[in-house]
């Protein structure tokens, strides 16, 4: 099976971005986690498989008040953000578990595509709250867009980095997740800017993440205001019905952490 | 590619896409990490990569070509058990035996890092290992006597020699 793939191993960023082209037959494995299963049990055999496990993408950089994550970092690194913004070193601790948060890459996450009985993803909910702006390669070549506008047009793109302004204050909150399932059933990211913005998102209610615009401009319960933001499934791991309980609650407890921070 | 696994070096054939515990179990013989799950959720495949923990069936070769590999085998030998090993062994940690690897590497390299005989942090470092006899508590007590330093007189303790053959389920 994987005798017939061609693998492409770049040694640079500039490689990846070359050697993954317009995107086309293009299998793209950053940690592995999720990609190599489908490879072992046989439901995924790719033309061309590019690993990133060497092309420098796994960066963290401060300039000033922006941070910049490459795709390539390893999940368990945004630990080191919690002075930053502390919604996504939480979140990224409550990824999966000690040894795939330090093989699994925040690019992985965030492209991830829903699995076969959940949303995946987790890390698109703190960094959609932060408002990052991702950079990505492809046909028509580089380029830089909100990360909620990359989340609804990603097939086809190389991530190559995320970048946010550091907030005023940030939370996260999150239904445990239940054990050999890696992803949160639900979870809410809540971010103050400097100027007095909130914003707010929520993972596990859609394909991908959301921004919780209406929550967001309500005067009133923003956590029952969330519920017109979101288009509620059943999945495996819980139902419409619980998580349509369960948002506000979420949502409410974002803000009153945000209100402590103030 | 080359793996240096268990202070031996090794010329691999296997494909570049190949995963790690493919290469271990298949090309190499080395039985100790198990294929359970096969996607990362079970804990029963996981080994040493340049000392940190990781999920061999989710690590293509190519990924970690030239890295030092170590394994259940390499941690100590049947006459000179690891202090980990010791410690499986006197708290009974293993009943089948199928998660036992994976659990003894996740603690070997928690203990490295200086991880303290605090359960709860215990139950956090082996959050991805799943032991489908449930024998959690004796798993912890063990992890939790190494980070204690205890030490074991396992001529005591043990009951039979097959006790001490930890990870030999292949």
């Amino acid at each position: 099976m994987t005798q017939a793939t061609e693998v492409l191993l770049p040694a640079s960023p500039d490689e990846a971005s070359e050697q993954f082209g317009d995107g086309d037959d293009v299998t793209v494995i950053g940690g592995g986690t999720i990609v190599v299963p489908e490879l072992t049990h046989g439901r995924l055999v790719p033309k061309k498989a590019l690993l990133l496990s060497r092309a420098g993408l796994d960066t963290l950089a401060h300039q000033g008040d922006t941070v910049t994550i490459g795709a390539g970092l390893p999940v368990h690194r945004l630990a080191e953000l919690a002075d930053d913004a502390q919604a996504l070193a939480e979140c990224a601790l409550n990824v999966a578990d000690y040894e795939v948060r330090r093989q699994g890459t925040v690019g992985g996450n965030v492209c991830a595509q829903p699995g076969p009985d959940a949303p995946r993803g987790d890390l698109q909910g703190p960094l959609l709250a932060l408002d990052a702006v991702a950079r990505s390669t492809g046909a028509g070549g580089e380029r830089s867009e909100p990360l909620e506008d990359f989340l609804a047009s990603r097939d086809g793109r190389l991530l190559l980095d995320l970048s946010f302004e550091r907030p005023a204050a940030s939370a996260f909150a999150a239904l445990r997740y239940p054990h050999t399932h890696a992803y949160t059933v639900l979870a809410v990211s809540g971010v103050r800017t400097t100027s007095g913005e909130t914003r707010l998102a929520a993972t596990g209610v859609a394909e991908h993440g959301v921004r919780l615009h209406r929550a967001e401009g309500a005067v009133d319960d923003r956590g029952v205001a969330a519920l017109a933001d979101v288009e509620l499934a059943d999945d495996a791991l819980a139902s419409a019905w619980y998580r349509e309980r369960a948002l506000p609650v979420l949502v409410r407890r974002v803000l009153a952490t945000l209100e402590e921070a103030a | 590619m080359k793996l240096t696994v268990n202070g031996i070096s090794h010329e691999l054939t296997s494909p570049p896409l190949a995963t790690l515990l493919d290469v271990l179990r298949e090309e190499l013989g080395i039985t100790s990490p198990k294929a359970g799950c096969e996607q990362g959720g079970c804990g029963s495949c996981t080994v040493l990569v340049d000392g940190e923990p990781q999920r061999a069936c989710l690590t293509p070769l190519a990924a970690v070509d030239g890295s030092e590999v170590t394994t259940v085998e390499g941690l100590g030998s049947p006459e000179e058990l690891s202090a980990v090993q010791q410690a499986f062994t006197h708290h009974y940690a293993a009943q089948c035996g199928f998660c036992t690897s994976g659990m003894m590497i996740a603690a070997e390299a928690y203990v490295a890092r200086g991880g303290t005989d605090d359960h709860e942090a215990i139950q956090e470092a082996l959050g991805g290992h799943v032991c489908r006899c449930t024998g959690y508590v004796k798993i912890i007590d063990a992890v939790a006597a190494v980070a204690r330093g205890d030490s074991f007189d396992l001529t005591t303790t043990a009951p039979s020699a097959g006790m001490t053959n930890l990870g030999g389920v292949s």
